[in-house]
C-alpha cells in the first residue's frame, strides 16, 4: 500500500502572492512573487522556469527573470499574449496566484560559463531568462570575465528592465550594454537596426561564450551571424519554447525528438539543437 | 496446481471483490471493456482484447487533482487525496500487463506521478493467458509471451477450468484469501503446459507472426524523420485520436480547469498528439499539419521512447489500433514503411 497521506503530487502548486508589479512597456510587466507569509517560493538556477496558475484559466510556464542571488522573491517579466497573461496584466499587487517549479535545466553558470567572457544577445521579451544570468554573474562578479549585453527592442518604449539596462549594468566594471531599436526615433542617439546585423557590426571577438534568446526569427538570424563571425556552435546557448502542461516530462506536449523541453531544456547548446528535428 | 471451475466463478468474483474492488472485462452494448464487477455482471473472459486498454485503471481518462477556492484576491488550494482503495484487476492479458511496465517508465520516473503510483501500488493483478489470439495480435514482436503474462497471479483457462498460480508475494496473499474456493489438481501443471504449447503454436500461424521490430537495424532517427513515406502514410489520417485513446501505452495528458465561480476544479484528462491544438501556443504551433502530428505519434513510439527507455518500443502489439482505426492506419503499416521491421 502506498503512503498516501504524506505525499503531494508534483502537479499540485503552492499558493503565492504578487507583491509588486512594474509596467516595463505597453505589453510587458514584471511581477514580484512571494510566499503569502513572505520569502521566496523555491530555490532555482538561472534559466529555469516556473509554472504559474490562475485558477479558472489554467497554467502557463515562464522563465524566472530574477537571479537566484535575490533570496527574497521571484520575478517574472511577462508579455501580454494570451488569456492567462491578459489576466495577469489586469491584476493589482496583493493578488494571490499559484506556482510550482523550478522546471528544466539551467544555463551552466557554475559549469561551462564559469570564468568565461559572456556575450548576451536578447530581443524583446527574450531578455527575461538572460536577465537572471546577467544578475547572477554580476552578483558573483569574480567568477566571470567581461559581460556584453546586446539588446534589441521594437522602439525605445519597448525596452524591458530599462533602468538596469541604461543605468545600473553599464556602470559596473567590465560590463558593456549595446542597445538597438528597430526604427529611428527622435531623441534616440543609440543604434538603430535589427539585432543580428548589430551583432556583426559590433565585431565581437570569438573568445566569448554566447547566450541568445528572443523571437525565433531573431535567434535564427543571430546564429547565422555568429557562425559567419567564427563562433562555434558549442560556444552558443539558447532556450526553446514549447507548449507545456506538466513541466515534468510526462504529458508529452514539449517533446522534440527524444528530448522534453520542460526537463531536458529549455536551455540547449547550439550543437545539441542540430540533433533535434526542426520542430520548434 | 490450484484451480477453480467455471460454475464457481461468481463465488470467486464475490470473494475477490471483498479483498479489493474488482475490475474485469465485462460485455456491455456489444463490446467488452474493463468495468467494476457487480453481481450478475456479464463477465467476458473470451474476449482476447478489450475495446479500450485497461490503462484507465491507473491513469483514468479523467481525474480531479485539486480544488481552488477564490475569496477576493485570496486563494486556497486543496489537493485531492491520493486514491487509497485496494483494487484487483482480473483477466489481464500479457500485452496489457506489459503496457503497465512501459507506463511505469513514464509515471514512476522522478518526479513520480503520485496518483498513478498509488493506484498501481494498491492493485493486485491477475493475468489471464491468451487462448485465442486475434489476427491483429503481434505481442511477440516485443518479446511478450501471450501464454505467460507478468502478473501477481497467473491464470490459465483450459476448457471449463481456470488454473491459478501465485507469482508474487502480493499474489500469494490474495491466493490465501480465496483459497477456500480453489482446489489442488495434480495434473494441472501438465494441462497448463499443454495449453501453453498449443496457443503458442496457433500464434505462430497468425498473420503477423513473422513481424519483428528492431530499433538497431533501422535508419538514423533524422533519416526516418525526413523519410518521404510520411506523406503517403499520413494522407488518410483524419486526426480523430482513436488510436491514442485505445492504445495501452499512449500517456499524453492535458490539465484543465473547470471554473465553477468561487470554486475551480483542476482535472487531468487524456489528450492526443494527433489533435491540432496539442502544441498550439500563443507564439504559434510547431506542428501545424496532419503529417507533422502523425509523424510525431509514430516517431515517439518507434524512435524517441526507445531512445529514452533502454530500447523499449512504446507498443505492446495488442493490435487495438489495427482494429479501431477508421481509415485502416496502424503502427505495423508505419513500421514496415519506415524499415523499422527486421522482416516481413
Amino acid at each position: 500500500m502506498c503512503d498516501c497521506q504524506s505525499k503531494r503530487d508534483a502537479l499540485v502548486p503552492q499558493i503565492a502572492v504578487i507583491t509588486k508589479i512594474r509596467q516595463d512597456t505597453d505589453d510587458v510587466r514584471t511581477f514580484r512573487v512571494e510566499k503569502p507569509t513572505g520569502g521566496r517560493c523555491f530555490d532555482y538556477l538561472p534559466g529555469q522556469c516556473a509554472i504559474i496558475s490562475v485558477p479558472g484559466l489554467g497554467e502557463a510556464i515562464f522563465s524566472i527573470t530574477s537571479s537566484p542571488t535575490n533570496k527574497e522573491a521571484l520575478e517574472f517579466s511577462i508579455k501580454r499574449c494570451g488569456r492567462l497573461t491578459d489576466y495577469l496584466h489586469g491584476v493589482e499587487a496583493g493578488q494571490q496566484i499559484a506556482i510550482r517549479g523550478p522546471y528544466g535545466n539551467s544555463f551552466p553558470v557554475e559549469g561551462e560559463l564559469k570564468n568565461k567572457n559572456l556575450l548576451f544577445i536578447a530581443g524583446g521579451i527574450g531578455l527575461a531568462p538572460l536577465h537572471s544570468v546577467i544578475n547572477y554573474a554580476l552578483d558573483n562578479r569574480d567568477g566571470y570575465g567581461s559581460l556584453d549585453v546586446v539588446y534589441g527592442a521594437r522602439s525605445t518604449q519597448d525596452f524591458v528592465s530599462y533602468e538596469e539596462l541604461s543605468q545600473i549594468w553599464p556602470d559596473k566594471p567590465n560590463v558593456r550594454v549595446h542597445l538597438t531599436i528597430d526604427r529611428a526615433e527622435e531623441g534616440w542617439e543609440g543604434h538603430v537596426g535589427f539585432v543580428p546585423k548589430f551583432v556583426q557590426d559590433l565585431a565581437f571577438s570569438t573568445d566569448k561564450t554566447v547566450l541568445v534568446c528572443g523571437p525565433p526569427i531573431m535567434i535564427k538570424l543571430t546564429l547565422a551571424a555568429l557562425a559567419a563571425m567564427g563562433f562555434g556552435k558549442e560556444q552558443i546557448y539558447t532556450t526553446l519554447e514549447m507548449k507545456m502542461k506538466c513541466g515534468i516530462g510526462k504529458c508529452g506536449r514539449c517533446n522534440i525528438g527524444s528530448k522534453y523541453v520542460c526537463k531536458d531544456g529549455p536551455v540547449f547548446r547550439c550543437d545539441e539543437l542540430d540533433e533535434l528535428p526542426d520542430e520548434y | 496446481m490450484l484451480k477453480i471451475n467455471r460454475e464457481r466463478f461468481e463465488e470467486l468474483f464475490t470473494l475477490l471483490d471483498k479483498q479489493g474492488r474488482l475490475y474485469l472485462p465485462v460485455a456491455k452494448d456489444g463490446k467488452t471493456d474493463y468495468a467494476a464487477w457487480s453481481a450478475g455482471s456479464a463477465v467476458d473472459l473470451a474476449a482476447t482484447v478489450t475495446a479500450k486498454s485497461p490503462k484507465g485503471l491507473f491513469f483514468p481518462q479523467i481525474e480531479n487533482l485539486m480544488e481552488f477556492t477564490r475569496t477576493g484576491n485570496k486563494l486556497a488550494l486543496e489537493a485531492r487525496p491520493l486514491p487509497v482503495e485496494k483494487t484487483i484487476a482480473f483477466g489481464v492479458r500479457a500485452c496489457d500487463l506489459a503496457s503497465f511496465k512501459l507506463l511505469d517508465k513514464v509515471f514512476l520516473k522522478e518526479p513520480v506521478d503520485e496518483y498513478y503510483a498509488a493506484r498501481r501500488a494498491n492493485c493486485t493483478l491477475i493475468g489471464l493467458a491468451c487462448s485465442e489470439p486475434e489476427e491483429t495480435c503481434f505481442c511477440h514482436a516485443f518479446g511478450i509471451d501471450l501464454a505467460e503474462g507478468e502478473a501477481d497471479v497467473r491464470t490459465y483457462q483450459v476448457g471449463d477450468e481456470l488454473f491459478w498460480e501465485a507469482a508474487t508475494p502480493k499474489g500469494e496473499e490474495l491466493t490465501a484469501a480465496v483459497s477456500g474456493l480453489l482446489t489442488e489438481e495434480a495434473s494441472g501443471a501438465a494441462k497448463v503446459a499443454k495449453a501453453k504449447t498449443a496457443v503458442r503454436e496457433v500464434f505462430q500461424k497468425m498473420p503477423l507472426a513473422g513481424l519483428k521490430l528492431s530499433a538497431e537495424k533501422c535508419k538514423a532517427p533524422n533519416e526516418i524523420f525526413a523519410d518521404k513515406a510520411w506523406e503517403e502514410l499520413s494522407k488518410t489520417c483524419i486526426g480523430c485520436g482513436t488510436c491514442t485513446y485505445v492504445c495501452p501505452t499512449c500517456h499524453c495528458y492535458d490539465v484543465r480547469d473547470h471554473d465553477g465561480g468561487e470554486r475551480v476544479e483542476r482535472y487531468r484528462c487524456w489528450d492526443s498528439c494527433l489533435f491540432s491544438d496539442f502544441t498550439n501556443m500563443s507564439g504559434g504551433n510547431p506542428r501545424t499539419g496532419r503529417l507533422e502530428r502523425f509523424r510525431q505519434r509514430y516517431m515517439h513510439k518507434l524512435i524517441y521512447f526507445p531512445d529514452n527507455n533502454e530500447g523499449d518500443f512504446a507498443c505492446v502489439g495488442c493490435g487495438r489500433c489495427l482494429q479501431k482505426c477508421p481509415v485502416s492506419l496502424n503502427i505495423v503499416k508505419v513500421a514496415r514503411a519506415l524499415g523499422v521491421t527486421e522482416n516481413v
